[in-house]
Order: structure tokens, then sequence, then C-alpha cells
């Protein structure tokens, strides 16, 4: 199987490593991977910000740039939600994509995997985005692939299903509002005692992570494929550890 | 008891929640208000297997009933005709105001009782007819409050949800004696007192009253009967004793048979107030010899329904039974409060309703598609599955694509005959910056190699970056770190480490 990585313009930009994570945790699970070079954004941010006409050549040109493969594998719930759910409205002559899977979905679903042989010896707490969970229904798959992990405590998050208050352009349109209820979720997290709040969708953790960072809160944010593709640091992975950070 | 404040001229919102965000009273009411009902309502809902068909079902009959609307109006007309009572079709808030005003004067009376209704706070009808010399008497618990404290409504169904019962205890012994029986002198905040005070106060209208306004949960078309379903029984006073009625209703509020009742009766108490059946359920048809009022005046409003119908996928808004589900799940409503979103309806389906039913001239209702993260919960408890995510992102494009172009178009459609009669049409002209911005980054995201230029560029120069923006700066990024820090970028993009690593 031959996976196309749609590694999305804020992982590609900001959050490499969760990009680099992925295509490690992927390799590591035996998985030939791919990234088409085109690709740029999935077209999300004009889209949900009144700009549908602004959206419809990215929709397009994600179909052009995934063609071929035997699968799509996006490192965000919010992303993959739009590609599944919204580029059948804007491509008006779909090319016949291959299946999209957010992370989580692809190792549960496709690769059938919980325990990927992740090692991570820290206090975690999940938070689930509006989009992976309401949108995607990724349900608990993201809980059982943290459960698996050796060394890894995974403590409750409070009011988990509250929005973090993110929304894309709401952030700067409505910034009292979302920074009022980042605040608040980082409250619950650090409430969960956990050392770092993990989620599969950075542009929610980029904001957590900004709030968290003004309030100098200790806890760190991190992508959840960041800590599928950690493991135990032998002689051999330290002398490669380039290759997953 | 007039001076109710009005929504023109409210500031955006965005402005009016950077005032309520910081008010932590407010938050604290707000969030143990909406947090209670919203557990209770989670547990009333489970307790039916087949909610979701029944969710199902109250979409498919809104739906319907929508499609043909014209033809189930003029069945009512029909149905409430022949039961006695006199139907009145009102295009907006002015000529639904002018007829109750002129229905009240015509009995020779200068007061009326008031049913909480949804319909009489969208229009203003209690401003309306005070200016008339009229005097409305809010008698559902909650408005009363509302209507002593000058204040205005600020949840669906629980709307004076911004106050907690030592600020009720203030109004009531400063403010019952202006209206009538004053509260007891040693009156407390325990809530038993609180309701024996209105009581009383209320007991001396109901006894007096000779007209009654309501307005209606559900008008069934086969019989021309009114439901009206509440908690207090106040309501069936209004109803009852009177000797006019008058009642203000929203054309989408019809069902076309009592069989259909059968689903929105289980949907609505469940939603609203987590009951499997609310405490009084009034009904009327027309009027009759024996009993009740002697005279039945039902004014059907439109007041931007009919606009909102032409609209393929803003039209869903119309399903809204008003149980206010959504507001109690909001983490925006929960932390901006009811008043930033300057109407009678607050919350999610404020912020999909108000747009349609008033247009989105003023900035105020410009920005109302943009009060949510779009993060979902509201569709989820929709007990008629209204998209309310998917009917923001459809206004907000709305409000995008009516915003001026150029300075130059700017003026010259303000100046244009159709200016005046489109109702939607934003002053605000950020939409023309955003548009530009946007375009902006469609071009360089369909132009690869322009893309990794762009990319590299940020890149190579983010020590400069500042990681927050003071004084003169474009307003997103100020906005973003006022309150957040910026990430810090890394050397490398994820494309040239695959570039290095895979190539």
């Amino acid at each position: 199987m031959r996976v196309a990585l749609f590694v999305t313009c804020v992982n590609d930009l900001a959050f490499p490593q969760t990009g680099r994570a992925t295509v490690t945790l992927l390799e590591r699970l035996g998985v030939e991977v791919g990234f088409p070079e085109a690709q740029t954004c999935c077209g999300q941010m004009q889209y949900n910000t009144g700009y549908p006409a602004q959206a419809a050549p990215l929709a397009k040109k994600f179909a052009r740039d995934m063609a071929g493969y035997d699968a799509v594998v996006i490192p965000s719930g919010s992303c993959g939600a739009f590609v599944r759910h919204v580029h059948p409205k804007l491509a008006q002559s779909p090319t016949e994509l291959p299946p999209v899977y957010e992370l989580t979905e692809f190792l549960t679903d496709a690769l059938k995997a919980e325990d990927v042989g992740a090692y991570f010896p820290h206090r975690v707490t999940y938070h689930p985005t509006c989009h992976s969970s309401r949108l995607l229904g990724l349900g608990d798959r993201p809980l059982r692939l943290l459960r698996a992990v050796e060394g890894l405590e995974l403590v409750d998050l409070p009011a988990a299903e509250e929005c973090c208050g993110f929304g894309g352009t709401f952030s700067v349109k409505n910034p009292d509002v979302s920074a009022a209820m980042g605040r608040d979720k980082i409250a619950h997290a650090q409430d969960s005692s956990a050392d770092y709040l993990a989620a599969a969708d950075n542009s929610c953790l980029m904001h957590l992570g900004g709030i968290a960072r003004r309030g100098r809160s200790p806890l760190r944010t991190i992508h959840l494929a960041e800590i599928l593709a950690a493991i135990k640091q032998t002689k051999e992975t330290k002398e490669n550890k380039g290759a997953i950070r | 008891m007039s001076g109710s404040a009005t929504y023109i001229g409210m500031p955006s919102f965005p402005q009016a929640a950077k005032q309520s965000t910081k008010n932590a009273q407010l938050r604290a009411n707000l969030t143990r208000a909406t947090h209670t009902i919203r557990d209770k309502r989670a547990r009333a809902v489970a307790e039916l297997e087949d909610w979701e068909q029944l969710r199902q079902a109250g979409r498919a009959i809104k739906d319907h009933t929508l499609r043909n609307l014209d033809a189930y109006l003029l069945q009512v007309e029909q149905a409430v005709t022949e039961a006695g009572g006199t139907v009145h079709w009102a295009r907006d808030a002015a000529e639904a105001n002018r007829i109750v005003a002129d229905l009240v004067k015509a009995t020779g009376q200068d007061e009326a009782l008031k049913v909480k209704s949804m319909a009489t706070q969208e229009i203003g009808l209690n401003e309306a007819l005070a200016a008339e010399g009229i005097s409305a008497y809010e008698t559902d618990l909650a408005e009363l409050i509302v209507q002593l404290g000058d204040d205005r409504p600020s949840h669906i169904l629980v709307p004076a949800i911004h106050k907690n019962r030592t600020e009720i205890r203030e109004i009531f012994s400063t403010q019952m004696s202006r209206w009538g029986r004053p509260a007891p002198k040693e009156l407390t905040d325990r809530p038993a007192e609180l309701a024996e005070a209105a009581r009383l106060h209320l007991r001396e209208k109901f006894l007096r009253a000779k007209v009654g306004i309501s307005g209606a949960n559900f008008i069934v078309a086969e019989t021309g009967t009114l439901l009206v379903v509440e908690s207090e029984g106040n309501g069936r006073m209004c109803l009852t004793l009177p000797e006019t009625l008058i009642s203000v209703v929203g054309i989408e509020k019809i069902v076309p048979t009592w069989r259909d009742l059968e689903v929105f009766l289980q949907l609505l108490p469940r939603s609203s107030t987590a009951e499997r059946m609310n405490p009084y359920t009034s009904m009327w048809t027309g009027t009759t010899t024996k009993d009740g009022p002697k005279a039945f005046h039902l004014v059907l409003l439109d007041n931007g329904r009919t606009r909102a119908l032409a609209d393929q996928v803003g039209r869903q808004a119309l399903r809204c039974i008003r149980c206010s589900a959504c507001l109690n799940v909001c983490p925006v409503y929960e932390r901006a409060g009811g008043h930033a979103y300057g109407s009678a309806y607050p919350g999610p389906i404020g912020a999909i309703l108000t747009p349609q039913l008033r247009g989105t001239a003023s900035e105020l209702d410009a920005s109302l598609p943009f009060a949510s993260t779009l993060c979902g919960a509201c569709y989820e408890v929709c007990p008629v599955a209204i998209d309310i995510p998917e009917v923001l992102v459809h206004l907000r494009a709305q409000v995008a694509e009516h915003a001026p172009h150029t300075q130059q178009t700017e003026s010259s459609i303000a100046n244009s005959p159709e200016a005046s009669k489109s109702p939607k049409f934003p002053k605000s002209s950020s939409h023309r910056a955003e548009r530009a911005a946007m375009k902006a980054a469609t071009w360089a995201m369909t132009h690869p190699a322009a893309y990794r230029a762009a990319e590299n560029a940020i890149l190579i120069t983010r020590s400069l970056h500042p990681k927050r923006f003071r004084g003169p700066a474009p307003q997103p990024a100020k906005a973003w770190t006022d309150s957040r820090d910026l990430p810090d970028l890394p050397k490398q993009s994820f494309r040239a480490w695959w570039k290095e690593t895979h190539r």
C-alpha cells in the first residue's frame, strides 16, 4: 500500500515535527509513504471564513495532487473532515479520490493497529478537538492508541468535549471569547495534572500552546503523532535521532 | 414600564463580547445555569431510545410544512375564522405592532397581560404599545424580572439567566412598587419567597386584566388550534381570564395535524427544560360561548421569514422550535452572554436567525454569522437537526460577497436605488481587505513555486518576527498576540526536510 501524506499547510510551515513524526511512524509500521510535493492547503480557512470561491480551486488541486495513491493520510482532524465532507461539494467534477484517512483512523481502521510500538514515559491528557470528534467521529480511536503506548499515563481531561476556542479565523475575529475559552481549556488540562496536552489538530494546539505560554504554564502541547512516533532511545536510535525529531 | 433598551445601534458581537467576557459575575451566573440545564437535558434525552428517529421526524414534519406553507397558512386562516377567531396578516414588525395596538385600543383598555412570547420580543411589541399609552405586563417570572429591571432578555427559555437570586431580590424590592403590589418588606433571596412575591404581584393583574397577548409554540392547521407550553401556569391565566386574546405567531409555527404534535411534544420539553412533559399545555381553538375569551385575534407574522424561506441553505433555521438547547451547550454564548447577540434570539440559533430575519445591513447583524467557532455542539443537540454550522458558513459567504469590492463600487452601490431596498449590505469595509488576502492566499496556494518561496521567506526571517504586536500592527496579528504567544517557527519546513531525506 502506497499512501500519500497530506501534511497540511499549518504543519508544513509551523509544526514540521508532526509531519516528520507521521512519516517515521508510518514507515516504522511498514507503510510506503509518498509526499506529493505540489500539495499546499485544503482551503478550509477560505471556505469557513466565507470565501467558497477561493476554496474551490484548492479542492480541485487536492484531488489532482493525491491522484494515483492507494490512500491519503492527514495528521489533522479538521483538515481531514473538510476534505471528506466539503471537498465533494466544491470540486464540481471530482477526480476519483483515494480514500482519505485522518491519521488515527488510518492506524486503527486500515492498519488495524493499536499498539504502534511507541514509548512515551509521561503523563498525558487528550483533548478531542471538535472537528475530529463531531465531524469525523474519531470516538475512542486516539485513546486506544494512547493507552497502548508504553510508559504513558493517560489522565482524564475535565470537560473534554468543550471547544478550545480556536475556530480558525474566529480566533482573531472574536479574540476575547476565543482566549477566554482557551484559558478554560488550559485550566482544565492543568487540573488533570498532565505534563502534556495532546490532540490530533495542531491549529487548536497552536492556540492552546500560545495561551499556556502566555500564562507561563508548565503544561506542554503535543500532537498525537509525535507521541506515537516516539520510541525508547537505544544507542542505535540515538544516532538516528534526526529522523524522528 | 416601557423603557427596555432596543437593539438598534448596538455594537458588533466582538465589541459587546469584549465587555461581557470581563464580567466575572455574569460569567459565573451563566456557567452555573447553562451547565445545570445542559446536564439535565442530556439525561432526559438519553431516556428515549428513539431520540434520533424523533429528531429526524421533527425535521421532516417541519420541512414538509415549510415546503407547503402557502397552503397550510390558508388552511389555518379558514379554520381559525370558522372557529370564531379573526386572522390578521403582518408583513413586518411595524405592521404587527400597529395591528395589536389598534386591537387593544378598540377594547377601550390601556393595559394588557403578556404570555411569554419570542415573537412579541422580536418585534418590540411592549415598546410599541408603550408609545401608544398601553402598558403590557410580562407575567412569565423571568420576563417579569427582566421587565422590572428595565433590562433585556438574554436567553430564550430563561430570559433572566444572567441574574442571580440576590440581584433578583434587589429588583423585586426596589421596582415592584412602581408597577403594582410591592414586594414584602422583609424579602430574602430564598427562591420560594421570591416566587411568592411574584405570585402576589401578578395575581392582582390577572384578576383585573381584560386583554391578554400571547405567542404560540404551535398552530395545528387542521383545526386552527394554538398551543402554548409552559412551566408556571401564568400563561394559562392570561389565556383564559381576559375577555380579548391576541396571539402574535410567526408563520413557521404551523404543524399540519394533531398527530404531528406527538413528535414535538416529546422533543420540546426534553430539549428545553429537560422535562419529560412540561407542566402546563394550553390549547385553544377560536372562541367558545361558555368560557374563556370572547374575542380571539391571530396575527400571523412574516417579518423576514419568507425571505429566509427563499434561501435553500438558510431556510432550515425556520424549523426552530425555540427550545434553547443550542444556547445551553454553546461555549461562545456561555462566555459572551445573550445580550451580545443584540436580538431576541441569542446564541447559535440567533446567529443564524437574526441575520436572515433582519438582513445584515448593520455591523452587529453582519458580525453574527462569525460569532461561532463552528464546534458543532449546537447541531448535536438540536431537536430538529438544524445544521447551524452549515448555515453560519453559508451566511458568512453572503456577508463577504455582499461587502463592497472596492471603494468606488461601495459608494456606487450605496447611492443606487437598490441599496435602500437590499437588506444585505454590510457597512464594514474590513471584508474588502480580507477578500484581497484570501485571494492572494489561494493564488499562492495554487502556484506551488510561489508557495515554497513565501514559506521559505517566512522561515528565513523567523528570528525577526515579534512575539507580541503592540501599537499599529495588522489587526489579525495583534488580535492573536494580545492573549496568545505565536509558536516558535522551525528552521526548516516539513517540505524541505522531506526533500533532504526522501529524494
